[in-house]
């Protein structure tokens, strides 16, 4: 096992032990983040001129997924503080304030959150109405933001708004908020089926005097198609894929057990294992294929501005999601009641339940409506190796 | 040939240019106007229509819809292969 292999092992066996306790109480996973922070995960993607490891998606998505068998809520923190912090790394570098932020994320192992979704535009990233009023080098922002993930822990928020009050909807800034600028107050509670400790409260956001140089200079649609898109879908897929392999693994383990217990039988459920172990499979080839792929377009703009780019992740996303849901519930089929049950080595309520989210957040239906916009121009012919 | 003229003409019938249309300047950003990714589909299906043309994948990127500049390379491109 690498180096980095280990350091997500610790992590994951520190976020195993709360997993429950999180899960139960709807709490943040604070040891398991302290634990990320004390084996230095967080800056994993800070350039190494910024103190950081300059470490690329592929090996935040393997962190993700070791971190997702043991803890959702670890896992998924995780992933949305990297999908951040991929968008500064690769939209910061030509601000002087943004790489000075480079710095303190991985220096003091800053986490990162995520402020998008407003009150009446629904999910819409894409839209804002809040706008940042600057005036004379400084500006402010109030946004009614109805869910930012682990908000009150977070030490510095990126949130989305409308470039200036008159600018249109889509017309959005994103700006870099440290905690100890801005003020919080929670308008929603997160009690929720699964994914308890993402802590994903609703706030008002308040900022005011902040220098604008906080602001990055590129727009957010660029930002959302260049960065956020890809590290959003490929992290969150890990985390899913995390979360269906440990599933399997007590499914596997099951099964093991009945065979032991009556020598020379294959037990009836080892064929429901040999079928989900190949979805599982299919599942892994999947994230695998897209993250070759990511890798390949690295650097090349154009590539990552395709609508086959963008619509080979759409279908990451919505297939990930369908199939995560699919293999845990197969694994609970195979375990039955002892899966069902809390408390037995077999037990998948928890991660069933937090799985449940995947094909809600950024809902599927939304995505493949999104796809089938741009299917109207695609043209196809793609090769077996190369789309 | 395709004028810059031709190209406002399309834009001025895309809901999320309509009224800036004419404003728009050869190298101005249609994103920064407003342009979404459903908006650039719908543009890219008018500027097929009108010239009679298919973009191939590899020109449905951002960038070769980026400006009306860049529209009117894109296109011209387009019907040069055509005729070649």
């Amino acid at each position: 096992m690498n180096a980095l292999a280990q350091r997500a092992q610790r992590a994951a066996a520190v976020a195993a032990q709360h997993a429950d306790a999180v899960d139960r109480e709807g709490r943040f996973p604070a040891e398991a983040v302290a634990a990320l922070k004390a084996e230095r995960l967080l800056g994993l993607q800070i350039p190494s001129q910024f103190e950081g490891e300059g470490a690329g998606l592929r090996q935040v998505a393997v962190v993700c997924s070791t971190l997702g068998q043991a803890c959702s809520n670890a896992a998924m923190v995780f992933a949305m503080h990297h999908i951040k912090v991929a968008s500064l790394v690769a939209h910061g570098l030509d601000s002087a304030w943004h790489c000075q932020l480079m710095e303190r994320i991985a220096r003091e192992q800053l986490l990162v959150a995520s402020s998008t979704t407003e009150a009446g535009i629904g999910g819409d990233l894409r839209t804002s109405f809040c706008a940042v009023e600057a005036e004379d080098g400084v500006f402010s922002l109030g946004k009614d933001a109805s869910v930012i993930s682990y908000g009150r822990q977070a030490d510095l928020i990126l949130a989305t708004a409308r470039r200036h009050p008159d600018a249109a909807g889509s017309d959005q800034v994103l700006v870099a908020l440290l905690a100890d600028q801005i003020f919080l107050e929670r308008t929603s509670v997160w009690d929720t089926l699964g994914m308890r400790g993402t802590c994903s409260d609703g706030f008002r956001l308040e900022a005011r005097g902040l220098p604008v140089a906080q602001i990055l200079p590129k727009p957010f649609a660029e930002i959302a198609a260049q960065s956020m898109l890809a590290a959003s879908h490929l992290l969150w897929s890990s985390v899913w894929f995390g979360i269906a392999n440990a599933a399997v693994d007590r499914a596997r383990a099951f099964v093991q057990g009945e065979a032991r217990r009556q020598p020379g039988q294959v037990p009836p459920t080892a064929l429901r294992l040999a079928e989900v172990s190949n979805t599982l499979q299919a599942l892994r080839s999947a994230i695998v294929a897209a993250l070759v792929r990511y890798e390949d377009v690295q650097g090349d703009a154009d590539a990552i501005g395709s609508i086959g780019f963008a619509v080979m992740l759409n279908n990451l996303k919505t297939t990930a999601s369908e199939m995560a849901v699919d293999i845990v519930q197969r694994a609970l089929a195979i375990v039955g009641l002892a899966g069902y049950k809390n408390g037995t080595p077999f037990s998948l309520g928890r991660p069933l339940r937090d799985v449940l989210s995947a094909p809600l957040m950024i809902g599927n239906d939304r995505i493949l409506a999104n796809t089938a916009k741009l299917l109207l121009v695609q043209k196809g012919g793609g090769q077996l190796m190369s789309a | 040939m395709v004028t810059s003229d031709d190209i406002r003409t399309i834009l001025g019938s895309n809901e999320a240019l309509a009224p800036v249309a004419q404003q728009i300047a050869e190298d101005d950003s249609l994103f920064d106007r407003g342009l979404d990714s459903f908006g650039s589909v719908q543009l890219m299906l008018a500027l097929e229509e009108r010239f009679g043309i298919e973009f191939p994948d590899e020109f449905l990127t951002r960038r070769s819809f980026s400006t009306i500049r860049a529209i009117r390379e894109t296109v011209s491109a387009v019907l040069q292969s055509v005729a070649a």
